[in-house]
C-alpha cells in the first residue's frame, strides 16, 4: 500500500482517430462497461471495425467517480452468476491485459448490526456457498481480528454483532482499468473517440442503422448503449423507454495515511462503506439521493450520515479531514438489478441499470454484452437480466444483498 | 441539499420530505383491461427526464401532506409547488391541459379533497405567476 507499487504512466495509451463514416458496431459511452464491451467485442467474436463513442473524456464519468469495490456475494443465483464471473475475470484480467491495475483481493466485510441482519447475512453466506461464492460467517472477535480499527463494543447504537466475508473480494484502481481496457482495445483497431456526444439515431423503419453525432453522422450495423445514468435520454432519442431512474450518488475520500485499514468494510445497516486506497485515502460512500437527478452532486446531508456511522464504526477515522467529495449519476431500476440485452429497437442493444454497483460488474458486463450485440442473443450469463423482466414478473429483487440504498 | 417550500408550513430542509417519485401518474381506470405491457408501463416505467421534472413530495416531518413539484433535474432549481390533482404549470408558470388517460382523477396519493392552503408560499403557482423567467425550455 505505498506509492511505489503504482505502474508508470505511458506516454500514450491509445489514438484519438477521427469517426469514421460506418463501423459495424458502435459503442455509447466510453467509460468501464463500453470500453470492456469493445475489448471483448474484438477478442471474443473477432469485431475489430468498431467506434466507441464518449461525450466527455475516456471513463471521466461514474466510472472515475465509483469506490473501487469488487465482490460478488449476492443472494440470488442469477445475480451471483454474474458477478462471480466478473470476479473470476478480475482475477485474470491484470495477465490478460497486460497492465497492473492493483486488483487487492483484500477481502469484504458486511457488518450485521441487528438480528435481522444476522439472519439476512447467515442465509446469504449459505446461498453463496450454493453457487460458489466463496463467503464466511464471522464473530465480532473474528471481526476486529481481520479489522483492529473497527468499534465492535456493545454500548454503541448498532453494535457490530457480526459480519459476512468474502475473502476474494477486493478492490481495484479504476483509472487503470480504464486505461487498461482502453489500450488493448486500441492495439486491437478499436477507435476511441472523445468528445463525441451523441445527439441521435438514424433508423430504418425500427432498426438502427445510424448515430448521430456532434462529430456528424455515423453509419453502423449495430448500437450498443452503456451510459450508464444517461442511458434513458439515449432510450427516448432512439423512441423507447426504460424503466429506470437517475440519482446522483456521492462518495468522499479523505487526506492520505498510513495503511490502517486492511480490508473492505460495508455497513447496509448504519450505512456507510470505507476501503483505503493504496496511496492511503480513505474511500467512503453511501446511499444515493432520493430524488431524481443528473446534476453529478449530491446532498450534504448523505454525507453526514455515512460521515456519522464511519467515526462509530471507526473511532480512529474521527480526525480524518475530508479531502474531495464527489458524484456520479447511478440509473437505478426497481429490483436493483441491471438490464442488458435487446431492446424495442432491431439492432439496439442496452447496458444500464448498475444502479451503484457497475464497477465491480465492469468484466461480466463487457463480456456478456459483447456476445449480445455480436450474435443478437443474450448470453446464458445476461438472459435473466432482460428488459422483459418487467413485463414477466420475473425480477431479480437485489435490494437486500445490494449493500447500498438503490 | 433542498431547500423546499412546503405550501402548508413554509421553507424547510430537504431532510424533511420524503421523495414520491414523478407527478401524474394516474392509477389505471380499468386495471383488469390491461395487457401485461401496459401493466408494466404502469409499475415500473417512470419519465426519467433530464430538465424540467413533475415530481411529488411529502412532508413527513411537518404537516405530512403531499404536494407536487416542478424541479429542474439538472440545476436542481425548483421552479414551481402546486396542489396534489392539479394539472402541471408549465416552464412560465402557466397551468396547462392535464394530458394523458385519466385527467380527472386525482393522483393516487393525494391525501383529501381539499388542495393545501396557497397563502403560505411565494413559489405556489397562481393564476399567472409562478416560476422565475426563463427557468427552463
Amino acid at each position: 500500500m505505498s506509492t511505489h507499487q503504482l505502474p508508470e504512466h505511458p506516454d500514450f495509451l491509445w489514438r484519438n482517430p477521427e469517426p469514421k463514416s460506418s463501423y459495424d458496431a458502435v459503442i455509447v459511452g466510453g467509460g468501464g462497461h463500453g470500453l470492456a464491451t469493445a475489448y471483448f467485442l474484438a477478442k471474443n467474436h473477432g469485431m475489430t471495425n468498431i467506434a466507441v463513442l464518449e461525450k466527455g473524456w475516456l471513463a471521466g464519468g461514474n466510472m472515475a467517480r465509483n469506490t473501487t469495490i469488487i465482490r460478488s456475494n449476492y443472494l440470488w443465483d442469477e445475480s451471483a452468476a454474474i458477478y462471480e464471473h466478473a470476479l473470476k475475470l478480475w482475477e485474470i484480467l491484470p495477465e490478460e491485459l497486460e497492465y497492473d491495475f492493483l486488483f487487492s483481493q483484500r477481502g469484504v466485510m458486511n457488518l450485521a448490526h441487528t438480528l435481522g441482519d444476522v439472519r439476512e447475512s447467515m442465509r446469504r453466506v449459505g446461498a453463496n456457498k450454493l453457487n460458489g461464492v466463496d463467503a464466511e460467517w464471522l464473530d465480532p472477535q473474528q471481526v476486529k481480528e481481520l479489522c483492529p480499527i473497527l468499534n465492535i463494543s456493545d454500548n454503541i447504537r448498532y453494535p457490530v454483532m457480526g459480519a459476512t466475508y468474502q475473502p476474494r473480494a477486493g478492490i481495484a484502481k479504476h483509472d487503470h482499468v480504464a486505461w487498461a481496457f482502453a489500450r488493448k482495445c486500441d492495439e486491437m483497431g478499436v477507435d476511441i473517440i472523445q468528445n463525441c456526444e451523441v445527439t441521435g439515431f438514424v433508423k430504418d423503419g425500427n432498426r438502427v442503422v445510424g448515430v448521430k453525432t456532434n462529430q456528424g453522422t455515423i453509419n453502423t450495423e449495430k448500437v450498443g448503449l452503456c451510459a450508464a445514468g444517461h442511458s434513458s435520454v439515449l432510450a427516448e432519442m432512439a423512441g423507447f423507454r426504460l424503466p429506470i431512474q437517475s440519482h446522483p450518488l456521492q462518495a468522499l475520500v479523505s487526506e492520505l495515511h498510513e495503511p490502517v485499514h486492511p480490508t473492505v468494510v460495508m455497513s447496509n445497516h448504519v450505512h456507510v462503506y470505507v476501503s483505503q486506497a493504496h496511496k492511503g485515502e480513505l474511500v467512503m460512500g453511501a446511499g444515493v439521493d432520493s430524488y431524481n437527478g443528473y446534476g453529478q452532486r449530491g446532498s450534504f446531508h448523505v454525507i453526514e450520515h455515512q460521515m456519522a456511522a464511519a467515526v462509530e464504526l471507526f473511532p480512529i477515522f474521527a480526525r480524518a479531514h475530508v479531502l474531495r467529495t464527489w458524484g456520479g449519476i447511478v440509473d437505478t431500476t426497481l429490483d436493483a438489478s441491471p438490464i442488458v440485452g435487446n431492446t424495442p429497437v432491431e439492432n439496439m442493444f442496452v447496458n444500464c441499470g448498475w444502479g451503484t454497483g457497475g464497477f465491480k460488474g465492469t468484466p461480466a458486463a463487457g463480456m456478456t454484452f459483447a456476445h449480445n450485440i455480436a450474435t443478437g442473443e443474450p448470453h446464458r450469463l445476461n438472459k435473466p437480466f432482460a428488459l422483459e423482466r418487467f413485463e414477466t414478473g420475473a425480477l431479480i429483487d437485489e435490494h437486500g444483498a445490494a449493500a447500498v440504498a438503490h | 441539499m433542498l431547500l423546499i417550500s412546503c405550501p402548508n408550513c413554509g421553507s424547510r430542509d430537504e431532510t424533511e420530505f420524503h421523495y414520491g417519485g414523478q407527478a401524474h401518474v394516474a392509477y389505471p381506470e380499468n386495471p383488469n383491461e390491461l395487457t401485461d405491457r401496459e401493466w408494466a408501463e404502469y409499475l415500473f416505467y417512470r419519465d426519467n427526464t433530464k430538465g424540467a421534472f413533475a415530481e411529488r413530495w411529502l412532508h413527513s416531518t411537518g404537516c405530512r401532506q403531499w404536494f407536487n413539484m416542478l424541479r429542474d433535474t439538472v440545476t436542481y432549481e425548483i421552479q414551481a409547488i402546486y396542489p396534489m390533482g392539479s394539472p402541471r404549470p408549465d416552464a412560465a408558470g402557466k397551468v396547462t391541459a392535464e394530458t394523458g388517460t385519466a385527467s380527472t382523477a386525482a393522483d393516487s396519493t393525494t391525501t383529501g379533497s381539499a388542495a393545501p392552503s396557497i397563502a403560505a408560499t411565494s413559489t405556489f403557482p397562481t393564476s399567472s405567476t409562478t416560476a422565475p423567467e426563463g427557468a427552463t425550455k
